[in-house]
């Protein structure tokens, strides 16, 4: 017990200088930290419900992702069948029921359907299986069915993309340092700190910005388009401004031209009505198939459509050659500027939808860290006054030992680059609560030794030695339950979670290693022949 | 300088004798718990039902019917509306807008323009909207969790010590949860994420609780191999009598700064801890340690193994 080498207290203390050091940065205000060059250092994050700002989870429309790729596959096997020499002659496309089934019109050609949409599938996932399944039902069908592995790759690709659109829309509304994660197959984490309105995020976030440029079909007879029904090559779109017309427009269904083959979109004035409107700019070969589609329809209208709502049908007054158009659409200036963004970061793969929203007002943020740290500070004053009273000298140790382990439990978090939420600082202040346990277990149980008639330095000795093993147990079945929650908790209760498992870490090290420390340079020092605990 | 002592040196108190009565106080508040849970139910929040919540702050304490009523105006769903222990922040909850997310954004922003036409000065703090199929997961990692952590730790007693041991903390940590739930559910505090978390960390705080008295018992077991088992817990839970009560003293006091300091979010979260803690530590003494009794756990033939072994010796050291 006495002889505690050199090297050991070195290293202890050098140990929890660097844990206390870590913590530093942490109460330096970021931008003070910047400007002394300090920025780069390891610091702890606070978390929404600190700082203020919206935390939302989106998830893809599944089930429009596999109606989606369907359709993909219905134009791959149209083209795929026209191709060559021998084309292949089919009809009576469904894409409904989940999977792709039409009729090949020459039965000998059967066989030679299936091998050419054989090749067009490709192994997918680990078991070897491919991403469509292909069957001839009734010796004239072919059904083409997605299988589960590749409707998860497809989920998975457009997911990817998806991330990548939402953070390049995210990142052009200028907020700072947004988090933007992919969670679980389908959903993603957007964490956007300090925003005071999250309506206009998710109205960014929430837009696929499909954008379409189609003909309208001026065969269509109005009273039918009045009643939904468009003639066979066209269907009917609602107007995205009921005051445009209640029953919507027919237009072709072959797209003449989509927003992929954008390169920019920007916010802009009409020179002669100064209303706002949208600047596109498309690609060489977007540009040169609006010259054509422009050339061979001056005079008909074509209409600009959005996520399945037509924004406009202006007249084509004439050709487009210059690779540039601009999309009219009753806008004001800001919901011109975000569909600018939306068409600028790329379309959506898949419809997201907000299926769960938190947003904390900075004030209350404020507030919280507030009161968190009054707390703080109430709890540890009044644990350290009683500890003091009860163990004297042995109190105090206890209490520089959790001291230095609030501020080793920060330097860790800041190392980690944690993030302290409001049930962080809860599980700050019980770790202040429960850091004490330990060394109550070993005070008592000197107190003990002592009255068992031990001599002090036997009596210190037997007490943190029966005491450690007791600390230990009981320490690994609270870290039972803190891993537990942090694997399975939600963003809150793993924020509480990881403070609680650093906080017993570290306390197990502070009040049994360096508080026997103390005691035993104390004891070497002193060499009492009574101890008041 | 005479240092404070709250629990007297050598305390002989007889909670064996007892432990009939406390068995039967125990059961009695543990129906009491369940009945509760099961006819009034808990006041489940956003996180576990779905719905929107919208948190106000008020300059003055707003009457609530008149507030109510310029809400249910708007025929945006029932609402209930809900004091945060003080009586300016309110909290309102509405059925969760079905539709695109503009669906959401529209009522809340309905709800705050009316509001702040009424009662000028309004600020709304916080927005929770949670989604039906998030919700229901919530559910089921919460209740996923308590059951992992009951169930890990009574495994991880039982293996390190007796079986006798791990179904004395495997009961006495279901009884602290059951008395939680039901506290709630008598006064229709609301039921969150954060009590989640709070009765976890109650049953890894009760743990430690046992775990000290149970290392205890098992400690005396190995040096008095003649006393009777009731005498023998009477003396560990004696024993370790001032340690539990200085450690359940700096818990409390923490939390009670966190319950009265630490803001209206957290009160909750406070208040089950705070309970917990009592909860954990009358459990400890009187529901895990007695029942090791009942369950017929005996020094002798626990140490007969070892014994056969080094029959000379007095004390074993640990196990492991």
């Amino acid at each position: 017990m006495l002889d505690f080498p050199r090297w050991k207290i070195l290293s202890i203390t050098i140990f929890l200088a660097i844990g206390v050091l870590l913590s530093v940065p942490s109460f330096i205000p970021e931008a003070v930290a910047s400007r002394l060059g300090l920025g780069n250092l390891p610091r702890i994050n606070l978390g929404l419900d600190l700082s203020g700002g919206s935390h939302l989870m989106l998830e893809a429309d599944t089930a429009d992702l596999a109606k989606q790729n369907i359709e993909r596959m219905e134009e791959v096997v149209r083209t795929e069948m026209r191709r060559g020499d021998q084309k292949i002659a089919i009809g009576d496309i469904s894409t409904t029921g989940g999977r792709l089934s039409f009729f090949v019109r020459d039965g000998a050609q059967l066989d030679a359907a299936v091998e050419r949409i054989r090749t067009l599938t490709q192994p997918s996932g680990m078991t070897g299986q491919r991403d469509w399944n292909v069957q001839v039902v009734d010796s004239t069908r072919i059904v083409v069915t997605p299988t589960d592995a590749g409707l998860s790759q497809a989920t998975n690709a457009a997911m990817q993309v998806a991330t990548e659109v939402v953070r390049k829309r995210i990142d052009e509304m200028g907020t700072r340092e947004p988090n933007i994660v992919r969670q679980g197959e389908d959903r993603i984490l957007v964490q956007v700190p300090g925003l005071q309105d999250p309506a206009a995020l998710k109205a960014l976030i929430g837009r696929t910005a499909k954008l379409e440029f189609k003909l309208v079909d001026l065969t269509a007879d109005p009273s039918q388009v009045a009643q939904g029904r468009a003639p066979v090559g066209s269907e009917v779109v609602p107007y995205l401004d009921p005051r445009e017309g209640k029953s919507g427009i027919a237009v072709k269904r072959r797209a003449m031209l989509t927003g992929d083959e954008l390169v920019d979109a920007k916010l802009s004035y009409n020179s002669q009505t100064n209303e706002p409107v949208v600047s596109i700019t498309f690609n060489s070969e977007g540009g040169r198939k609006f010259a054509r589609v422009t050339q061979e329809n001056v005079g008909k209208p074509f209409a600009m459509i959005l996520d399945g709502k037509v924004l406009s049908a202006p007249n084509i007054n004439e050709p487009i050659l210059g690779g540039q158009a601009q999309i009219s659409g009753r806008f004001t200036t800001d919901s011109a500027n975000q569909l600018a963004i939306a068409l600028r970061s790329g379309k959506l793969p898949v419809a997201l939808k907000v299926v769960e929203e938190r947003t904390v007002g900075p004030e209350l943020g404020a507030d919280s860290i507030r009161a968190g740290t009054l707390a703080s500070a109430i709890a540890t004053v009044a644990v350290v006054v009683f500890m003091l009273v009860s163990y004297g000298r042995f109190g105090f140790y206890a209490n520089l030992a959790v001291v230095i382990n609030v501020f080793v439990i920060l330097g860790v978090m800041a190392l980690l680059n944690g993030t302290l939420t409001l049930p962080g600082i809860a599980g700050f202040v019980l770790t202040i609560g429960t850091a004490v346990d330990a060394n109550v277990l070993i005070n008592e149980r000197v107190r003990e030794e002592l009255r068992r008639g031990r001599v002090p330095t036997q009596a210190v000795e037997h007490g943190y030695k029966e005491a450690s093993r007791t600390i230990f147990e009981a320490n690994v079945t609270h870290a039972i339950a803190g891993t537990i929650m942090f694997v399975l908790g939600s963003a809150q209760v793993k924020g509480f979670a990881v403070v609680l498992l650093i906080g017993i870490a570290t306390s197990v090290f502070t009040a049994v290693v360096f508080t026997r420390m103390l005691v035993a340079l104390w004891l070497r020092r002193a060499r009492p022949t009574h101890i008041n605990i | 300088m005479r240092l404070l002592k709250l629990v007297p040196d050598n305390t002989n108190i007889g909670f064996v004798r007892l432990r009939v009565v406390a068995f039967v106080v125990t059961a009695l508040l543990t129906v009491a718990a369940i009945g509760a849970t099961v006819t009034r139910g808990l006041n489940l929040g956003v996180d576990f039902v779905g719905g929107l919540m919208i948190e106000a702050q008020f300059p003055t304490a707003p009457p609530l019917d008149h507030m109510r009523s310029t809400i249910d105006r708007l025929g945006v769903g029932s609402s209930a509306l809900q004091q945060f222990g003080d009586p300016r922040t309110v909290s309102i909850r509405l059925p969760i807008a079905e539709g695109d997310p503009g669906a959401t954004n529209a009522v809340v922003g309905k709800v705050s323009s009316a509001l702040k036409a009424q009662f000028p000065g309004v600020r709304f703090t916080r927005t929770d909207t949670v989604s039906g199929k998030v919700s229901g997961e919530l559910i089921r990692n919460g209740v996923l969790a308590v059951i992992l952590a009951v169930f890990g730790i009574a495994v991880f007693s039982w293996f390190r010590y007796e079986w006798q041991f791990g179904i004395s903390t495997f009961v006495a940590v279901v009884h602290d949860v059951v008395m939680t739930i039901g506290f709630f559910a008598i006064t229709r505090l609301e039921f969150d994420l954060n009590i989640v978390a709070a009765v976890l960390t109650i049953i890894g705080y009760s743990i430690n609780d046992k775990m000290v008295i149970d290392d205890r018992i098992r400690e005396n077991m190995r040096k008095y191999r003649q006393m009777d088992m009731k005498s023998l817990i009477d003396l560990s839970v004696n024993e370790t009598l001032p340690r539990t009560v200085m450690t359940s003293v700096t818990v409390f006091l923490a939390l009670g700064a966190l319950l009265l300091f630490g803001g209206h979010v957290l009160r909750g979260f406070s208040a089950a801890m705070l309970l917990g803690v009592v909860v954990g530590t009358y459990s400890s003494i009187y529901v895990s340690s007695s029942l090791l009794i009942s369950l017929g756990l005996e020094p002798q033939r626990f140490g007969r193994k070892p014994e056969t072994a080094r029959p000379e010796a007095e004390r074993i050291g640990p196990k492991a």
